[in-house]
């Protein structure tokens, strides 16, 4: 706790440990700035770029970015709050989000996000991409139709040997994060639920768990995103 | 050579009805046809889909009976999840579930009466389109008004305690339910301040009743002979024989109440029903195999119900019954307007029921799921308000839906509603080349006495927009005419 520093948040003074990275020294003042990829306790890699803020003039990402003496930080002007709103339609248009059918509602990151932004219709005209859902795990269900490719899953569902159930497939337009074949056939109950609690979205499933938390009593319905940080 | 009438709605929505009247040249009417633009990609729509994500998703079939087809998929999941075939649930799973059909039943019920034919009763069928429709009942008879909001109001609220939400819930899952009924929630439903509390529910589905039948016996001879024609009855009932819209065994009776599909167990219906292709039409057309298609169709919703149950398990609505089973001496009741009639029979059934259902400590109970060995296919049919729903689910090894089925109340009223408008067409458009309002509402009486699933927003709105117009044997128009 011996190297606080001072840097300012939309005009207020904030204090923090030196090396923090800035969502997180936002947190510990009560500011939220929100994520997508960004998983406590795992290397961030800037994937999404909903934490974009502005410092001195050049929008960062604030999970990647460590926080300095000084420094002047703008997050929730109206530019960058529109920012972000536009990152979310993107991801709803480019996937298929039928929220009311997704056991992950309620529970999502995303659609919690786009309340939050008050996301009505997006300003993108829907792709309506075809999407395959693979069915083939005795376990996990992974619906190509809502993953939005923030590698959560990559980075944190692995085996005892360290090697991950999930990988990159394909590029560009055809990229997608496959469950590995052989390895889906053996993966054990409790990492394919954790498999599902860290996917933000909808994209990993565990089989036959579908609505038994009543809608209304999930995580979401009761709090928007980010309400958890305050001072 | 022959001419024809097309009446065609303005605005499309989700769906939207088209009828053509087919004449020969001397004015005689051919034929009549009832076009229903359904949706019917749905049944491809869920091939892949995880199979529990199907009571979810179904309910986007339609934004009038959401619930119908959340539990009647729901149901076939039973089946599918080693539950029973409808019987096998807890108590608390199986109430629960009741309670939100006769919830959605009664609002959906109150909903049709007091927005679509209560205006018809006070204006008259020929009545100001411009009055004719819940805002004309607002202005004339505000306390009728007040209770079809307020009963409406209290079966979503219904709905909301049990399913989780007004529209769309998630309350119904395979095997049961997500939870149970709070004791502030049924208090709130049993002693809840006037009006709405279900003894007031029950009082007011009386009072509709009893407005139906002054209009009626003012009436008597437009009500029994409008659209009047002999068909088969289908519908589920318990096994005792009661009404029973939310479980059951399959049953028809004949035009003179014979039985004629003798209680069957529906996982099988695929033995005893199919379902016919026009070319002319979206809409299949299901008849009784054992009778083939020109016998076979039958009418399913409120009148097919009272004519295949022989009593219903409540004893206020089971009075009414025995006064309007008197009416055909105990024989089916074929009258297209007696629908109405019917349906606020059952109205006042599903409030006795709400009442019953609230008072049994099996709702607060916890336990709510049920799970046996798995199956590959599941039946499930429930008695929607409209009528019979049924869908049918497959699935495959990874647990992904292979082949849906549904087969909707709507199409299963398809011929009959064809034949309500062939009959009002023979009545009023014989040998006619200019259309009049009369023909128009004429034709719109007999369709809305099914209250089909035309278009969500045409119920909501209370009327259906038709443009109906005349063509001659050398497809020239004739004469054309809109209704707003
Ligand atoms: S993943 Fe999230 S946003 Fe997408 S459908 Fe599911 S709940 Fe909606
Ligand atoms: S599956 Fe989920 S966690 Fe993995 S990349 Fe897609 S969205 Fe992210
Ligand atoms: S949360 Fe920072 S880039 Fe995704
Ligand atoms: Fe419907
Ligand atoms: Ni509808």
């Amino acid at each position: 706790m011996s190297n606080l520093i001072k840097f300012k948040i939309d005009g207020k003074e904030c204090m923090a440990e030196a090396g923090k990275f800035i969502v997180d020294a936002a947190a510990d003042n009560g500011i939220y700035i929100p994520t997508l990829c960004n998983m406590k306790g795992v290397k961030p890699k800037g994937a999404c770029r909903i934490c974009s803020v502005r410092i001195n003039g050049r929008l960062m990402t604030s999970c990647t970015t460590p926080v300095a003496d000084g420094m002047e930080i703008e997050s929730n002007s109206t530019d960058i709050q529109d920012l972000r709103k536009s990152i979310i339609e993107l991801l709803f248009v480019s996937g298929n989000h039928f929220c009311p059918a997704c056991e992950k509602s309620g529970n999502c990151e995303l659609q919690a996000l786009a309340y939050r932004y008050q996301m009505m219709v997006p300003r993108y005209p829907y792709e309506f991409p075809m999407k395959p859902v693979d069915a083939s795990s005795p376990r996990i269900i992974k619906d190509q139709n809502r993953c939005i490719f923030c590698k959560r899953c990559i980075k944190t569902i692995k085996d005892e040997t360290g090697r991950s159930y999930f990988v990159f497939r394909n590029r560009g337009h055809k990229l997608e994060v496959v469950l590995d074949e052989e390895m889906g056939k053996t993966i054990n109950s409790a990492t394919a639920h954790l498999a599902m609690e860290n996917c933000p979205v909808g994209s990993i499933l565990v089989k036959e768990k579908g609505f038994d938390t009543p809608i209304g009593k999930r995580k979401y319905d009761k709090e928007p995103i980010g309400s958890d940080i305050k001072l | 050579m022959s001419k024809k009438i097309t009446i065609e709605p303005v605005t499309r929505v989700e769906g939207h009805g088209k009828v053509t009247i087919h004449m020969d040249a001397q004015g005689n009417i051919q034929q009549s046809r009832l076009h229903i633009v359904e949706f019917r990609g749905f049944e491809r729509f869920v091939q892949g889909r995880p199979y529990w994500e199907a009571p979810v998703l179904v309910q986007r079939l339609c934004g009038i009976c959401p619930v119908s087809h959340h539990l009647a998929a729901a149901k076939a999941l039973d089946v599918i999840v080693g539950a029973g075939t409808g019987d096998g649930l807890t108590p608390t799973g199986e109430k629960m579930r009741r309670l939100m059909h006769y919830g959605q039943f009664f609002q959906s019920h109150a909903l049709h009466f007091f927005h679509l034919s209560a205006p018809d009763f006070l204006f008259g069928v020929d009545g100001d389109p411009a009055t004719r429709n819940i805002i004309g009942i607002a202005l004339t008879n505000p306390e009728l008004a007040v209770q079809g909001v307020m009963m409406r109001k209290f079966g979503q609220e219904i709905i909301r305690a049990t399913a989780g939400k007004k529209i769309h819930g998630t309350g119904a899952i395979p095997g049961g339910i997500n939870k149970n009924l709070s004791i502030e929630e049924r208090d709130e439903f049993l002693k809840g301040a006037d009006p709405l509390n279900a003894d007031k529910m029950v009082s007011w589905a009386e009072e509709a009743l009893d407005f139906f039948k002054k209009y009626y016996f003012a009436n008597k001879d437009f009500v029994d002979n409008f659209s009047y024609f002999p068909s088969n009855h289908l519908s589920l009932v318990r096994k005792d024989g009661a009404l029973d819209i939310y479980h059951g065994v399959l049953r028809a009776v004949d035009a003179d109440g014979k039985k004629i599909l003798h209680d069957v167990d529906y996982q099988d219906y695929d033995k005893y029903i199919e379902e016919e292709v026009r070319s002319w039409s979206y809409m299949k057309f299901p008849y009784l195999k054992e009778f083939g298609k020109e016998k076979g169709w039958y009418r399913v919703g409120p009148l097919a119900r009272l004519n295949t149950a022989d009593f219903i398990p409540t004893p206020l609505a089971q009075k009414e019954f025995e006064a309007y089973k008197a009416l055909t001496n105990g024989k089916p009741n074929n009258h297209c307007l007696h629908m109405h009639y019917a349906r606020l029979i059952e109205t006042l059934h599903a409030a006795e029921m709400i009442r019953e259902l609230l008072n049994d400590p099996d709702l607060l109970g916890d336990d709510l799921v049920i799970k046996g060995e798995k199956r590959k296919e599941g039946v499930g049919l429930i008695e929607a308000p409209r009528g019979t729903l049924f869908h049918h689910y497959r699935i495959n090894d990874n647990d992904q839906i292979e082949m849906a089925n549904l087969i909707v109340s709507t199409t299963n009223n398809n011929e009959p509603m064809n034949k309500a408008v062939n009959n009002v067409a023979k009545s009023v458009m014989t040998g006619k080349e200019v259309i009049t309002e009369g023909m128009m509402n004429a034709v719109e009486v007999a369709i809305r006495a099914y209250d089909p699933c035309l278009s969500c927003a045409t119920h909501a709105l209370g009327k259906m927009p038709l443009e109906l117009t005349f063509v001659g044997p050398d497809d020239q128009i004739l004469d054309r005419k809109r209704s707003h």
